[in-house]
């Protein structure tokens, strides 16, 4: 009967997307845990801090910075009919806390950390090295996912304040030079709308956002088998997954940003 | 002593180990022999507890090791020095900073102390001068000499050794028996290896056990495993290609395509 078959296929995924959850939350459960145990590898969380955020500036400028300028034109499509080009300015800042900044760094760090963190930790562990890691008494939780967990935590919100600033300059470049609204009545109308509330809501989402980026990419890494094209596929899925889940998180604290904000 | 009572062990509904027994005395050398894929890896892993078996126990002087966890499973590892088949070495840290890891993530050592033993273990192996080197600039050979060094570093009590001799030159190969067997006798560590190379068996084991079918099939000095009239090990030890093993894997074989 086919229609017993999709039942139970549709069984077979369902328990499948329950084991994938519960292994994930489990692997999260066990991160925070070991986060608090000393002793604290402060090198290895600098060179993490180091290969995530610093290294990740120059891709982060230029997908922000061009974002801004975009959204300045597109707007300025729209507000010049009306005659109201100078909120060109606030809607550009608006995005870019509220929106843009956290959700694009989560992306593009996803793409770029999450898929070099499941290469790492999948080829260590298709190469017996997570099991060397434990024939050597290291929990590789504590050794591997920690200072990447740790360091994305740090890194994401600061790239995003760098993404924040980025785009907005973007946006005053194509609004003072190109739309000709003066450089001070830009500035003014940038900052006159922000509160506090849009830079720490944007930062808050660029939390969840490296929990989802960390948690995901090294328990993808820790599922690999089957050698170096399961290297690929778990770096493929990893991403794949990362960017869903951003996207879903950000719709999600989005919406109750938006009632509890009212 | 190490004890595996009754192991059972399977992965996605195979099984692997069905009820294996063994027994391994303090400071003998075993050799377990088998067939590619029939368990032997599987076998090593649990004894050092990365593997938990589905049923069964692993007894290491007195203690089961399937139900350590936390302290107590950190100070049974640390007792243990394991070789893996490729080596394992981790590609991101120098030779000094693998041979000596445990050393720099579970004493406080300083650094003096810790590169004086790290060269004591690579000489034993016959290495000198690369020290700062990254894995990836070492052999084969070299990789596997340097797994052993980190293996012993914390002087163990038990090495396990996953295949030493795969993937070496019959040159290299008998290189590295001959390391384990000046191991044995300058650490007195009881050493299991896990092997399908017969000239390396005969050579280093005093106990030779065959693994067959997820059991232990056979036990015995190696010469009583060379003289044997068990048609399986007799097929296994020649190395023939027509035998007991292969006709019953063709017939599985057979029985699961008619299933289909």
């Amino acid at each position: 009967m086919p229609f017993k078959k999709i039942i139970s296929n549709f069984k077979k995924r369902f328990k499948t997307l329950l084991n994938y959850m519960g292994g994930a939350i489990i692997l999260l459960l066990e991160t925070i845990f070991w986060s608090f145990i000393p002793p604290f590898r402060r090198r290895q969380l600098f060179d993490q801090m180091y290969k995530i955020g610093v290294n990740s500036l120059p891709i982060v400028f230029l997908i922000a910075f061009f974002t801004g300028m975009v959204l300045a034109l597109q707007s300025a499509y729209q507000m010049q009919r009306i005659n109201a080009q100078m909120y060109i300015a606030s809607l550009v800042a608006l995005s870019m806390t509220r929106e843009l900044g956290p959700v694009l760094t989560a992306l593009v760090v996803a793409g770029r950390v999450g898929a070099a963190i499941t290469a790492e930790v999948g080829t260590m562990k298709v190469t017996e090295q997570i099991d060397a890691l434990e024939t050597l008494a290291t929990n590789p939780v504590k050794y591997l996912v920690v200072p990447r967990f740790l360091a994305l935590i740090f890194m994401l919100p600061l790239l995003t304040v760098y993404a924040d600033f980025v785009g907005m300059l973007g946006g005053y470049i194509v609004g003072v030079f190109k739309l000709h609204i003066g450089s001070n009545m830009y500035m003014n109308m940038t900052t006159s709308p922000l509160d506090l509330k849009d830079l720490y809501t944007g930062l808050l989402k660029s939390v969840i956002f490296a929990v989802i980026i960390a948690i995901i990419s090294c328990y993808e890494g820790f599922r690999t088998s089957g050698g170096a094209e399961g290297v690929g596929r778990s770096t493929t899925l990893s991403v794949v997954t990362s960017f869903v889940l951003i996207i879903a998180a950000d719709c999600l604290f989005t919406a109750l940003f938006y009632f509890i904000g009212r | 002593m190490i004890d595996a009572i009754n192991l059972h062990k399977s992965f996605s509904g195979n099984k692997v180990l069905k009820g294996l027994n063994l027994t391994i005395e303090t400071g003998v050398t075993e050799v377990v022999i088998g067939r590619s894929g029939c368990g032997k890896s599987v076998l090593l892993k649990n004894i050092i507890g990365i593997l938990k078996p589905e049923s069964g126990q692993v007894v290491i002087d007195g203690q089961d090791v399937t139900k350590l966890s936390g302290k107590d499973l950190k100070a049974l590892r640390m007792q243990f020095g394991m070789l893996f088949q490729g080596s394992a070495l981790f590609d991101s840290l120098t030779v000094t900073e693998n041979v000596g890891f445990n050393l720099i993530e579970h004493t406080d050592m300083d650094k003096q102390t810790i590169l004086k033993r790290v060269k004591e273990a690579l000489s034993l192996v016959g290495l000198y001068g690369i020290e700062d080197l990254m894995p990836s600039e070492l052999s084969g050979g070299m990789k596997k000499r340097v797994g052993l060094a980190r293996a012993i570093c914390m002087h163990p009590k038990i090495v396990l050794y996953d295949e030493p001799t795969t993937g070496l030159d019959p040159i290299m190969a008998d290189a590295v028996n001959d390391l384990i067997m000046t191991l044995h006798k300058k650490l007195g560590v009881t050493s299991i290896i896990v092997t399908h190379d017969m000239v390396s068996a005969y050579k280093i084991a005093s106990k030779i056990a065959m693994l067959y079918d997820g059991k232990i099939i056979a036990e015995g000095s190696p010469d009583e495993i060379k003289n044997t009239t068990d048609p399986v090990v007799k097929q296994f030890i020649t190395g023939a290609a027509k035998g007991p093993i292969t006709q019953k894997e063709n017939f599985n074989r057979n029985i699961l395509t008619e299933g289909a």
